[in-house]
């Protein structure tokens, strides 16, 4: 008809094709063991995330679930077992790396870059995915141009799907907080992760801040089929968005399953209400 | 009337003789100002446009697409959300096939939704997006007529069962399909048969009162008035507005709808709802429309940036803009003022009164409206002190807007102006004023008893305001004509007059005065909480709400000081003197849409509040000094709280009657 951008047009994410079907497992975590010095901090630990799932990972504070988050995005180096996503199994990895093999996440503690504006956070996430070299960042017409014309488009569709537009030129320190965990989330899904861990997205949120955010993981899910691990203090946030959940206590897994299987496991209940085994 | 009716049955020429619906006018435009702007649209990040020739295109298509889905001549369709081009387009692809839009309050709730809905008959419903959608899926079976509910945006949707559900985009495409195969003759023949006299959309009036009413409108109503305004203010297809009013509302209909087709001028659809004031800027509308609570923000932003200026440039801004208030609207109304003045207004505009109207995207403004509510004096003058052309109009939805406005050059802060073209007016001997123009609706949807009731047989409507006409002819409102009440000693009551003296403090966002039947006047005051704060930080006055921050000693005592110079304002006229204000209290929370005790137009809903606070009421006239109440609250996601506090009443010196003083000066 004209050549006009609509809105009936949804976003879709431009990264390729992995060959993996929807429930196909995206991630399987195998036996790992991590420890710093004499701290067990996980033991044994095995699961899987499947493409296209909300899987949350829960647990009593100090039980394990950051530690298992920066084992999967390459910051710590388990001593035992393997990791394989995409069918690959993993080596020694650095955080770049799984950077560029599609894994993105957010922070317990927020972590953007204060003084820059919302729009330049969100462009940082796309490093990732900018391929022209220093030489022709630094001469930036032409090529480089082009790219970064790319990139601002996703970046926009970002701004537009998380109804950030107003504070698109603000610096992201002058935002409440609620904001910044929004943009950190949009950070994050500027790269277009295959896999999207969140990190307590909703800590220190209020009630209507975690109906907001819980809204935006189920869209994420929905509308670009991201695959999304996430830890959560709230139990109720958890058991609404999750597909699976797998609960963690002093560095074990201790129960795996659905929402309501895990609701009644009565390990689960135990570590929860702090029941002593010893009394039985 | 009959200068306006055309030949029928020849399609290609519709639109050349002086269109009289809006179908009409489209393809008009289309062939007067085919490449001029029409439409513009910021859209991640980026300002698109549509000229009138792709306008054309983008509609047919759109409205030929409804056609196949089985809209015909007479059906209702709803039109939800806010300012998007393409439910602007829904108004004319809904009445290029003889339909009638009702467009509704995106923000009413389910409820109010419904029985609007029930009573149009709708029988497609236009939504923006899934929220819309979903509130009307929500109301289920209770919408007997509904058939298709058609979206602009999928986010969220696409999983919806699509059997009755459909894009816009899909619409379009069919009508596309449509016009490939067979043309576009049926359509056109369609608009050839529309005629002024016909139905051209019905408002549903916001409804301080009971329920809302839909009031008709024809084409003639809507054409003739926007006409009329063009011609008043001399705006033509180089305007430039921006759409961010409520698409229900009568004022936008006019303004983004009406005289954006009568005219041929170009309306921007700003990007989301808080984006409005950096989209004005882009924009820098030639023509801008406000109820008085948008100038009175935007004054108090920049009030409150300016005491955290540095002190230069406090200076500075302090020193011009008290020389604008001097000489700046004797210059914008064209005046003699002296060289050196004149010189002087110059530098100013260059360093302090440019750079404020670009900040606030004013700087193309050709004229400005204010209507809806009396405007405080100080904020009017501001804004006029600034060589902006702002003026004020009074209007109503049963009038197709234009009751009065100033004409240029005869600008006073505290009259509405004379009538406007075609338009008559007279006061009954209880101060209401009536009315009867080309405007003057044709009644009221289903409800002739109504419509019995506000028009009389020979075409006056009464507005059910009490006003008069000053020594210039200059009409002049005081107070809804029921509101006006007596003291038990018998002087005149106007609580609006009052109230609206109050609320000229920045400090003071609302104010319900009572009186009427009882011995004194007495208020409830809101405070502003976007200026107090700023004081309190200031200060270095720690609070944790709203509650807690208005019911501070020092707010209270600077409440004070301002209702004590309304008292002063009052015992200075002859009229009011006797209703100066004897005890206040400030509010433990704010008024709020949500809890009933405003209108979606943010006006008082008085009986509501006389009911809810019943309690604080008989404590301002039983003498207490203090009161503990409790009040239920709906927050925004429709959970309800409750918020209890003890609430100080505070007593006020009388003031001497000084009107017989000031008359002998």
């Amino acid at each position: 008809m004209n050549m006009h951008i609509t809105r009936s047009q949804e976003l879709r994410m431009t990264r390729p094709d992995d060959g993996l079907n929807k429930g196909d497992p995206l991630l399987v975590v195998d036996d790992i063991s991590l420890s710093f010095g004499g701290v067990k901090a996980i033991t044994d630990i095995s699961f899987d995330i499947k493409k296209g799932e909300i899987r949350a990972i829960i647990g009593p504070n100090g039980a394990g679930k950051t530690s298992m988050l920066n084992v999967i995005n390459g910051f710590y180096h388990p001593q035992e077992g393997t990791i394989t996503f995409r069918g690959n199994k993993r080596s020694r990895m650095r955080p770049h790396e799984a950077a560029n093999q599609g894994i993105a996440r957010t922070f317990q503690n927020i972590a953007l870059f204060k003084g820059m504006s919302v729009l330049d956070n969100l462009m940082t996430g796309r490093i990732t995915l900018m391929k022209r070299n220093l030489f022709w960042q630094s001469i930036w017409r032409g090529p480089a141009e082009q790219e970064e014309l790319e990139h601002r488009q996703a970046v926009e569709h970002i701004i537009d799907f998380l109804e950030i537009e107003s504070i698109r030129k603000t610096p992201v320190g002058r935002l409440p907080y609620g904001l910044q965990k929004r943009v950190e989330l949009g950070r994050a899904l500027a790269a277009e992760p295959a896999l999207l861990l969140l990190d307590e997205p909703m800590a220190g949120m209020n009630l209507e801040e975690k109906e907001d955010m819980s809204r935006y993981i189920l869209d994420v899910n929905q509308q670009f089929g991201t695959t999304i691990a996430l830890i959560e203090h709230d139990m109720g946030v958890v058991m609404d968005l999750s597909d699976r959940v797998v609960v963690l206590d002093y560095g074990r897994k201790i129960g795996d399953g659905s929402p309501d299987e895990v609701r009644n496991n009565q390990d689960v209940i135990d570590a929860y209400l702090g029941v002593s085994h010893d009394g039985e | 009337m009959n200068a306006r009716v055309q030949s029928v049955g020849n399609p290609a020429s519709i639109g050349n003789s002086e269109p009289d619906t809006f179908p009409k006018y489209l393809l008009h435009n289309a062939r007067r100002f085919p490449s001029r702007p029409a439409m513009r649209h910021k859209t991640y990040g980026i300002w698109q446009s549509w000229t009138w020739s792709e306008l054309l295109n983008d509609i047919r298509a759109y409205s030929m697409g409804l056609a196949a889905l089985g809209l015909k001549k007479g059906d209702k369709v709803a039109i939800i959300g806010q300012n998007r081009p393409r439910l602007y387009w829904t108004f004319c692809a809904v009445q290029a096939l003889g339909g009638i839009p009702v467009p509704v309050y995106a923000d009413s709730v389910a409820e109010e939704m419904v029985y609007v809905l029930n009573h149009a008959e709708v029988k497609f419903a236009i939504c923006q997006d899934q929220e819309q959608v979903d509130k009307v899926l929500s109301m289920g079976d209770e919408l007997a007529s509904l058939q298709k509910i058609i979206y602009d945006e999928i986010r969220g949707l696409r999983d919806y069962d699509h059997t009755d559900l459909h894009p816009i985009d899909g619409v379009e495409a069919l009508g596309e399909a449509e016009y490939e195969s067979n043309g576009e003759t049926l359509w056109l023949e369609e608009i050839a048969k529309g005629k002024g006299s016909d139905l051209a959309a019905i408002l549903y009036t916001s409804g301080t009162t009971g329920r809302p009413k839909g009031v008709m409108l024809s084409y003639d109503n809507l054409a003739i008035s926007a006409s009329n305004g063009n011609a008043f203010d001399h705006l033509t297809e180089k305007e430039e507005t921006i759409a961010y009013l409520p698409l229900a509302w009568v004022g936008d209909h006019i303004f983004s709808y009406a005289q954006h087709y009568t005219a041929g001028y170009c309306v921007c659809c700003p990007e989301s709802p808080e984006t409005v004031d950096s989209d004005r800027r882009e924009i820098a509308p030639t023509y801008f429309f406000a109820p008085p609570r948008v100038f009175e923000n935007l004054l108090t932003a920049i009030m409150v940036r300016m005491e955290d200026a540095g002190r230069i440039k406090k200076r500075m801004f302090d020193h011009f803009m008290e020389h604008a208030r001097k000489v700046g609207e004797s210059i914008l109304n064209g005046e003699s003022v002296s060289f050196l003045d004149r010189l002087k207004y110059k530098i100013g505009d260059l360093l302090v009164y440019g750079p404020l109207k670009n900040r606030m995207g004013f700087t193309r403004l050709k004229v400005g409206y204010t209507a809806g509510e009396a405007i405080g004096p100080e904020i009017f003058r501001f804004y006029r002190s600034l060589g902006l052309n702002l003026k004020q109009l009074y209007g109503q939805t049963e009038a197709s807007v234009y009751i009065t406005a100033q004409p240029d050059g005869e600008i006073r802060a505290d009259t509405v102006g004379r009538p406007s073209p075609e338009v008559e007016i007279r006061v009954e001997d209880n101060g209401e004023v009536l009315y009867r123009s080309p405007g003057v609706f044709v009644g009221y949807y289903k409800n002739d008893d109504a419509t019995a009731e506000t028009k009389t047989a020979d075409g006056w409507v009464h507005t059910g305001d009490a006003g008069f006409f000053d020594q210039e002819g200059h009409l002049k409102i005081i107070d809804r004509a029921r509101d006006v009440g007596k003291l038990k000693s018998g002087a005149l009551f106007a609580p609006k007059y009052i109230e609206n003296k109050l609320k000229f403090f920045p400090n003071i966002k609302e104010a319900v005065a009572f009186g009427d039947d009882r011995d004194f006047c007495a208020v409830f005051i809101n405070i502003d909480l976007t200026s107090v704060a700023s004081w309190a930080e200031r200060n270095n006055i720690a609070y944790a709400s709203y509650q807690e921050l208005a019911q501070h000693a020092t707010v209270y005592k600077t409440v004070e000081e301002h209702v004590d110079q309304v008292n002063r304002d009052l015992a200075s006229e002859e009229m009011m003197a006797a209703s100066q204000i004897r005890r206040f209290l400030i509010l433990h929370k704010e008024l709020d849409a949500d809890d009933g005790e405003l209108t979606r137009t943010q006006k008082v809903r008085r009986s509501f509040i006389a009911e809810r606070y019943g309690e604080l009421i008989d404590a301002l006239y039983d003498g207490t000094t203090e009161k503990y109440v409790e009040t239920e609250v709906t927050f925004e996601d429709g959970r309800k709280g409750k918020i209890s506090a003890t609430v100080e009443i505070r007593d006020m010196e009388m003031h001497e009657h000084s009107y017989s003083k000031k008359a002998a000066e």
